[in-house]
This record gives C-alpha cells, structure tokens and sequence, in this order.
C-alpha cells in the first residue's frame, strides 16, 4: 500500500473525527442527554443521525454501482441476512452499556485524540469486553462444531 | 446530570461529515464504516496491509480533536457525567455487546441503514430502545 493511498485512508479517518467532535457523539453528557427524554432531554443527536445517514444513502448510491473500489478489487459488503438472537441481543446488550457510559465506540476513538483519561478508561474497558466476547464466541465455537459434524 | 444545549447546525454538519466519510471509504476501499469492526480487525490484522489502513484511519480518527482545537482554540468538550466504575462497567458491556451484535453506532447505525440493511435496522432499534431504557433507569429509578 503506497502513500499516497495511506494518506487517503488517514484524512478519511480526519473527516470522521472531525464530524463525530462537532457533531456531539464524543461527548457523553451529550450523548445520555438525548435518551433522557423525562429528563433534560437535547435532542441534538437526531441531526447527527439523519445527516450522516442522508448523506451515506446518497453515497452509497453514486459509489457502489461503480465495478470496484478505487484501491481494491471487489466492494465488501456485509453478508449476512438473518436476524437472529445474536444480533438482536447482542445489540441489546450494546445500549445497556452505551446507556451506562455514553461513549460508543464511533464516539471514543477520535475522542482518544484529546488524550483525556475518561476516553482512554472507556476504550480499555472496551477492549476488555470484546476480548472477552470473542472468547466466548471461540469457546462456544469448540462446543457447538463436534456435534454440528458428528451427523456428517 | 451535565445539562448541554441543543445544537442542530453543529450536529447536522458533524452528521455530514460522518455520512461523507463513509463514503468515501466505500468508494476507496469498498467497505462499511464501523468503528466496532475497524477496531477488532485492528487487534486481529489478517495482513500488514491490513493493519496499515485500519491504523491509518484510527489515527486520522484521533486527529480530529487536535484540528477542532487548531481552529476553535479548545478542546472539543467531553462531559462525562457517571462515576469512573460505571464508566468502566458501561466500556465493557459495550465491547460484549457490538461483538455479539456485529456492530454500533457507526456500522449498523449509519452505514447499515443507509444500505437498507434488515439486520442493521433491526440492531439500531433494538440498541436505541435498550439504551433509551437504561438511561432512565439509572438517572430516574435509581438516580431518584
């Protein structure tokens, strides 16, 4: 990968910071405050949203008609389809945590550019609970896979 | 409770940014915008290639601060209104989660539903409500 395609990627990156700072979503009080809606409710977030979401649909709709993208072979979209416990629940558990801190992760990684270290404990602990997601994941993997292929 | 001001202009444009950004990494590199996958791909590399460009958008993630503070002359504010344990106990709830869930905020929340994507608006409504739910438990069941 040469630099100037690196360069691309990183000032990507920027715009994505930058829009995540302004926009309110690395500010957690912001960010809580809005889903307080018996509270003091700010209802700010809903711009955020339905920008970044408008603008994507419309994105999406010029780039991925194209045969590839500018620096790879084959665009990669998500594939799965079904929705199942997993999503559903796993999201679930997602909002209860973004309920508790306020920081998502969108949020806390250009968020770590202040080098504050609230956004530095949040992205730890962040990293801990993936860790252990995907250690659970594997050893359900190890429980599930004999007698999904004991049949075959 | 930290009370903020509302701030549609700000927000809209910060929500531009956002929707621009993951398009630009759809046009480049053909993929979707999610901070849950960047991250965890970022961990687990499957090439140096691929951990050169996950690296580089972190880090041009991280720079977005430093250019709000180049031009506004401050640190963008990050309020945070719960206590270091909760802080730490939300972090890691949220990891479990958007790895069981396949995604946050940015991957199912924007880029998905900008695709239309069944499983992303399924995901975003579920986190919303959980996340709506757990705000006003903890801030008027037990915050009284």
């Amino acid at each position: 990968m040469n630099v100037l395609r690196i360069l691309s990627i990183y000032l990507i990156g920027l715009v994505f910071g930058i829009g995540i700072v302004i926009s309110g979503m690395a500010n957690p009080a912001k960010v809580l405050n809005f889903f307080d809606f018996f509270g003091i409710w700010d209802p700010s977030l809903i711009f955020v949203m339905g920008g970044a979401v408008t603008v994507a649909f419309v994105g999406y709709r010029l780039v991925l008609p194209r045969p590839r993208p500018l620096f790879e072979g084959r665009f990669q979209l998500p594939t799965a389809t079904r929705l199942d416990a997993k999503l559903i629940g796993g999201s679930a558990v997602f909002g209860i945590g973004w309920g508790i801190a306020g920081f998502c992760p969108g949020g806390a990684l250009p968020a770590l550019g202040t080098g504050r270290v609230e956004v530095i404990l949040f992205t730890a602990a962040l990293l801990a609970g993936i860790f252990a997601a995907k250690g659970i994941q594997a050893w359900l993997r190890t429980r599930t896979t004999p007698t999904a292929t004991s049949g075959a | 409770m930290i009370e903020t001001a509302f701030t549609p202009f700000q927000s809209l444009a910060g929500g531009v940014l956002i929707g621009l950004a993951a398009t630009l990494l759809m046009w480049t590199l053909g993929r979707v915008m999610g901070a849950t996958g960047i991250l965890a791909g970022l961990l687990a590399p499957a090439s140096l290639y691929d951990f050169g460009w996950r690296a580089a958008l972190l880090a041009g993630m991280a720079t977005g601060p430093i250019a709000y503070f180049a031009v506004m002359g401050e640190m963008p504010p990050i309020e945070v209104p719960i206590s270091t344990p909760m802080l730490l106990i939300g972090g890691f709830i949220v990891g479990v989660g958007v790895t069981f869930g396949s995604g946050c905020t940015s991957g199912h929340g924007v880029c998905g539903m900008a695709r239309l994507s069944k499983r992303s608006i399924v995901a975003t409504l579920s986190f919303m409500v959980t996340t709506a739910a757990t705000v006003y438990v903890v801030r008027h069941v037990f915050g009284g």
